[in-house]
């Protein structure tokens, strides 16, 4: 039901890196517990509405007013890099 | 003196008969006479903790009226932030990162005169039932250092059981904080959702994260929900309600004419006999206290926990996108050539363990086009079928009741490289989290054939964790008189000597 290539797929569009031990396992291992899982189809029927969250909420709004956050420095202090007051990232776009 | 509950320690600061500072000391003494066995602490901020204990003993000093915890120290589950603290979720991805802001717990705390010892050991980002998914190596079950204390929340549960803390803070995605309450003798209490705020706990699975109280007994428990439980604008999924009157549930001590179901798909096959037993026990011994026993029916609870690993699962792929090597926590392999995308991708290889990649790759295949409905879609109905069932249940009775966990506790590595064999230790306390109401797990006694605590799960409507306290409090009474003491009692010395 779920290959290795899947697994490398979904590996990718989960940004990790996982080498190919990682992904024989995971390839296992995620068939056994998908088999798992997929009984929930069993009672999901169409006359049933979804549950996204346990609290009938919408928006929830305060009043915009200015209160004391972070300065840069504090915000700052975590980066693994960072200059001029903002974070230093690896290069995004190519250099064409 | 460390063996004393919350609310003796508190009374004997108020009374002048300890300062805090000595009270914390002691505690800091215990943890490095013990710690090195348990493993339950991650980080300890004796520097930290004791300066906030001398601002209560100065608070004292002149007069100033001290709240009902003041000066008690208290662990911190390593998933809730700190202000200068390492915070690192048992993973390695978040290694020496100090967060700039305090969680609004740790706020309500710190304004509470509540001293943080440091930082407890959990399974990476929360996700496990036995604390072997941490980074950092697993935590020991102090009734037997072979065993697991649960999970993810071990470090605190073994903490108040190693007698290295009094009071612990836990968070419950399906049962991080009851499971390893069950499993080490102790009292957690996950609260209604959005009951306690979730401003500054790092998110795993957002719409079924809880923090809670875990304590030693029924009362400690209470006073602490007071203390963190409430309103909070930071929070847009907190409750705008006053906290339920918990301590005052917790001293009733009466359950006469409660009406008390036992949930028929929460026992049975599947679970230790020796749990079972002690469970039958209790429900007799709330029969004698005067309470009606009902047996009620949940009939889609046994979709509960696949449709926990769906959801849960999903969640986290989206919440743990945040770990991108970017603003905090680890860079890998930034050699000014590599892409932001490679080294987002070799840093989420490299700081993630096992089980993290697990869920994150199961989520993202069960939110991907042409598998959504199949599988998060079917999921966020079966939730529906569960509150339900919550619904139809809570129409017949006050409480509900079930054994907490379907085993005492187990050996470490038993489980390890076998993720469904470990998913099944949720598989009575993921219900509630899918409803989003409140649970307790108290202890009920030992099992006979290991000589190991077993939990009793009460569970209550949402915003009526006052009941939970109720139930709770007048059982371990019971227990108590029956027992001679505390379950705590019968825990072997950590040190060879008198405990």
């Amino acid at each position: 039901m779920i290959s290795r290539d899947d697994v490398a797929h979904l590996a990718q569009l989960a940004r990790i890196e996982l080498e190919a031990s990682e992904i024989d396992h995971l390839a296992g291992q995620l068939e056994v517990i998908l088999g798992a899982v997929a009984r929930v189809q069993e009672v999901a029927g169409a006359d049933v509405a979804p549950t996204s969250h346990p609290l009938p909420l919408k928006n929830v709004f305060r009043p915009d007013v200015i209160r004391p956050s972070l300065t840069p420095e504090e915000a700052l202090s975590g980066a693994p890099a960072s200059e001029e007051q903002r974070f230093r990232v690896p290069q995004i776009l190519g250099e064409e | 003196m460390i063996t004393q509950n919350a609310s003796e320690m508190a009374a004997a600061v108020a009374a002048g008969e300890i300062t805090s500072e000595a009270l914390t000391q002691a505690h800091l003494s215990r943890i490095a006479e013990v710690d090195e066995k348990v493993h339950a602490f991650l980080h300890v901020d004796a520097e930290g903790a004791l300066a906030q204990a001398r601002a209560v003993d100065a608070a004292r000093a002149k007069g100033e009226k001290l709240s009902p915890l003041a000066g008690v120290p208290l662990a911190l589950k390593d998933v809730m932030v700190q202000k200068g603290v390492p915070t690192t979720c048992g993973s390695k991805i978040l290694e020496g990162w100090r967060p700039p802001y305090d969680a609004t717990v740790v706020t309500k705390l710190k304004n509470a005169g509540v001293v943080i010892l440091g930082k407890t050991n959990m399974d990476e980002f929360a996700m496990g039932s036995s604390t072997e998914n941490s980074a950092y190596g697993p935590t020991h079950n102090p009734w037997d250092l072979t065993r697991i204390p649960g999970g993810s929340g071990g470090g605190s549960s073994a903490s108040l059981a190693a007698f290295e803390a009094p009071l612990a803070i836990g968070t419950d995605t399906g049962g991080s904080i009851r499971q390893p309450a069950a499993v080490t003798g102790t009292v957690g209490v996950k609260p209604t959702y959005g009951g306690v705020s979730r401003y500054g706990l790092v998110a795993f699975s957002s719409s079924l994260d809880q923090a809670g109280p875990c304590a030693r007994t029924v009362l400690d428990a209470a006073l602490l929900h007071e203390i963190i439980g409430g309103h909070d604008t930071y929070d847009s999924t907190s409750i705008d309600a006053p906290v339920p009157a918990v301590v005052a549930a917790a001293k009733m001590r009466n359950v006469k004419g409660m009406r008390i179901g036992v949930v028929r798909e929460l026992g049975g096959e599947g679970y230790q006999a020796g749990v079972l037993q002690r469970f039958n026990e209790s429900v007799e011994v709330l029969r004698g206290l005067g309470a009606e026993i009902i047996e009620v029916s949940c009939p889609h609870f046994e979709y509960a926990l696949p449709a926990y690993y769906l959801i849960a699962p999903s969640e986290c792929s989206s919440n743990l996108a945040r770990f991108d090597a970017m603003r905090f926590g680890l860079r890998v392999g930034d050699d000014r050539a590599r892409s932001a995308e490679e080294v987002m991708n070799l840093t989420r290889e490299a700081g993630f363990g096992p089980e993290v990649k697990r869920r994150i790759i199961l989520g993202t295949y069960a939110l991907s086009s042409g598998y959504y409905d199949a599988y998060y879609g079917s999921a966020q109905k079966v939730r529906t079928l569960i509150i339900n069932d919550f619904n139809a249940a809570f129409a017949q009775v006050d409480v509900l009741i079930s054994p907490t966990s379907p085993t005492t506790a187990f050996k470490i590595g038993e489980k390890a490289d076998d993720p469904l064999a470990m998913y099944l230790n949720d598989i009575a306390t993921i219900p509630v989290n899918l409803a989003g109401n409140c649970a307790m797990s108290i202890p009920c006694g030992l099992a006979p054939e290991d000589g190991l605590p077993v939990g009793l799960q009460i569970i209550a409507p949402a915003m009526a964790d006052d009941r939970l306290y109720r139930v709770g409090g007048a059982l371990e009474a019971a227990f108590n008189e029956a027992w001679g003491g505390p379950l705590m009692n019968m825990a072997p010395s950590l040190t060879g000597g008198v405990r």
